[in-house]
């Protein structure tokens, strides 16, 4: 990847973290842990991986992404505004009355989501449906979803792993983002689901192991999942939780609470100074 | 009414063929009982489009509402017990909530699934599934209106649930003047003394309970009710304006289903008694169908007496 491109994925990343702290703070609640650790993941996938038109969010033939950590709503509509689905200025609205930025996905009533989330462990069988879409009406639009580490907990995904290998969806890619945290604590101390990537070879898929804040790495993962046929592909990215900002990262008590007015003016001071330095 | 029965889930099987071999769009999926449900009559018609899930109810729901997202025309089945029960939390947030235009078609509802017992006869999928906003919830009483749903839904653009049975029932509505609609009851007897509002298999005995009592002299209104949700308002209105007592009946728990609907409509604008026939907040247990039928309560004698004794009290 050359240097202009790593430069501007990181200042739109940056932006996106701005935009999810700065959401989470106005809504006074919120998951800023989780949707920092996947900040980087989702603006290379909607800025280099994913077919889509914000001028027309239903395109038929677009590829789909189902965020199934729905719960980390914040970086996906941070993305989607870098994007240009909407104003950034909307991200002030999140999970307030009347605002189209419901604190889960909601895809009745935002533009370029592709499905309602929020239930853990249901956005991977919604993605499978849809790659079983494409394969059934032999279109050529691939399907991404991101998954929680917490999240695999959840018998329905591992049924939905079955059956994407059963139907071979290797127009699936799912992210499973390894912050190593979850709300009650740490993996390991609540119901560990790991080892994670080799449940997911026993189960058949195609498994590739990244670190999460690499763009080298995230680049070249997305690459071979599309490369990859015959089977889904799952990318197992460890992460940092609360990435970027550092009183948040690594600390399980920002899964989900929003900062306060001086940790919000905190954490957009140090995103900010990142961002001067990257532009420049 | 001839004697011709049939299974609605037989219905089912039929009808997914015919009508989906004029709409490439139609998709359908089981979780491991195509015998059962009869989807597998579709499997083997059009096995391209034939999806089996295995054992996984929650992800085949989940699955069905990625394909509906992406334009396909869903119709998923499994047991009412598994489809309505297991997954109904998927059903509410991946189907009901993004108003999905998912299928649920479940077969093998209520008492009348026989000898498997109480685990497996699920007596509270209309109450599940008519608290979801903006789900349909249809109850066929018959072969011909059975084939009519998947008809009418084929164009529906909305998430709807479907309740068959695994019991052959007799046709009824093999009559030149049936005309189905989702959300129309259908009047099938005059009456001015009582009226039994009925759904699904009751619908067949409501006739013969009515039947019965007209030899005795008393004049009773058989409605077919065969839309749970969203329920005709206007024909149980009528009924309670003029003949003044209902008589609910269905093959589901007493509460929150059927009966509890026609109560809701009838405590707000217009209270008169309702008497409800059906499960008695009571799990089944093994027995052929047509026995387990008298033994719950659920049966023309039962249904005659029951509106006897209802138009004595009036």
């Amino acid at each position: 990847m050359d240097q202009t491109k790593l430069k501007e994925l990181q200042v739109l990343a940056c932006k996106a973290r701005i935009g999810i702290v700065n959401a989470v703070h106005s809504a006074k609640s919120g998951h800023p842990g989780g949707s920092l650790s996947i900040a980087d993941t989702l603006t290379y996938l909607y800025h280099c991986v994913m077919r889509h038109d914000p001028e027309n969010p239903d395109w038929e033939d677009r590829d789909r992404f189902v965020l199934s950590k729905g719960h980390c709503a914040p970086a996906l509509y941070a993305v989607l505004a870098n994007e240009g689905y909407f104003p950034t200025e909307d991200l002030l609205t999140l999970r307030h009355v009347g605002s189209y930025l419901q604190g889960h996905p909601d895809k009745k009533g935002t533009p370029g989501v592709d499905m309602s989330t929020g239930s853990l462990g249901q956005g991977i069988s919604a993605a499978c449906g849809m790659a079983l879409a494409a394969k059934l009406s032999k279109k050529d639009y691939r399907v991404y979803t991101i998954l929680g580490d917490g999240e695999i907990e959840e018998g329905m995904v591992w049924e939905a792993a079955m059956f994407a290998n059963q139907y071979h969806l290797d127009n699936l890619t799912a992210v499973v983002d390894y912050n190593g945290l979850q709300i009650d604590g740490k993996l390991s101390e609540v119901c560990s689901p790991e080892p994670i990537p080799e449940k997911f070879e026993a189960f058949g898929w195609n498994v590739i192991v990244i670190d999460a804040h690499d763009f080298e790495q995230i680049a070249d993962a997305f690459s071979k999942a599309k490369a990859c046929a015959g089977k889904p592909t799952v990318i197992v990215q460890k992460s940092v939780k609360g990435k970027g900002v550092s009183f948040m990262e690594n600390n399980v008590s920002w899964h989900g609470s929003a900062p306060n007015d001086e940790q919000h003016a905190a954490a957009v001071a140090e995103l900010t100074a990142v961002l001067n330095e990257l532009e420049a | 009414m001839s004697e011709k029965k049939i299974a609605t889930r037989e219905s089912y099987g039929a009808a997914l063929v015919e009508y989906a071999a004029i709409d490439p769009d139609v998709v359908v999926l089981d979780a491991d009982l195509a015998a059962a449900t009869k989807t597998g009559m579709f499997k083997k018609a059009f096995p391209e489009r034939f999806i089996d899930c295995g054992i996984a109810e929650c992800n085949m729901i989940g699955v069905a509402a990625g394909l509906a997202a992406a334009g396909k025309k869903v119709f998923a089945s499994s047991f009412a017990m598994f489809a309505a029960g297991r997954a109904f939390e998927i059903i509410r947030n991946s189907v009901g909530y993004p108003h999905l235009p998912v299928k649920i078609c479940a077969t093998h509802a209520g008492i009348s699934v026989g000898e498997d017992g109480a685990t497996h006869q699920c007596c509270e999928d209309l109450a599940l599934m008519r608290t979801i906003p903006g789900m349909t919830v249809l109850n066929p009483s018959d072969d011909i209106e059975a084939k009519a749903v998947v008809k009418a839904l084929l164009h529906y653009d909305a998430p709807a649930y479907v309740r068959f049975g695994r019991l052959a029932v007799p046709v009824i509505n093999d009559t030149p003047d049936y005309h189905f609609e989702i959300g129309k009851g259908i009047q099938l007897r005059e009456g001015k003394d009582a009226t039994i509002l009925a759904t699904g298999l009751m619908v067949s005995m409501a006739l013969e309970a009515a039947d019965m009592l007209n030899k005795e002299g008393l004049s009773v209104r058989v409605v077919n009710i065969h839309t749970i949700k969203p329920i005709d308002e206007e024909i149980i209105l009528k009924a309670a304006k003029e003949t003044g007592l209902l008589i609910t009946a269905e093959e589901h728990s007493v509460i929150g289903g059927f009966g509890s609907a026609v109560s809701e409509v009838c405590a707000e604008k217009c209270p008169v008694r309702v008497v409800k026939i059906g499960v008695n907040d009571v799990f089944g247990k093994s027995g052929p169908a047509a026995e387990l039928l008298k033994i719950y309560g659920l049966s023309a004698e039962h249904i005659a007496e029951t509106v006897r004794k209802a138009i004595a009290e009036k």
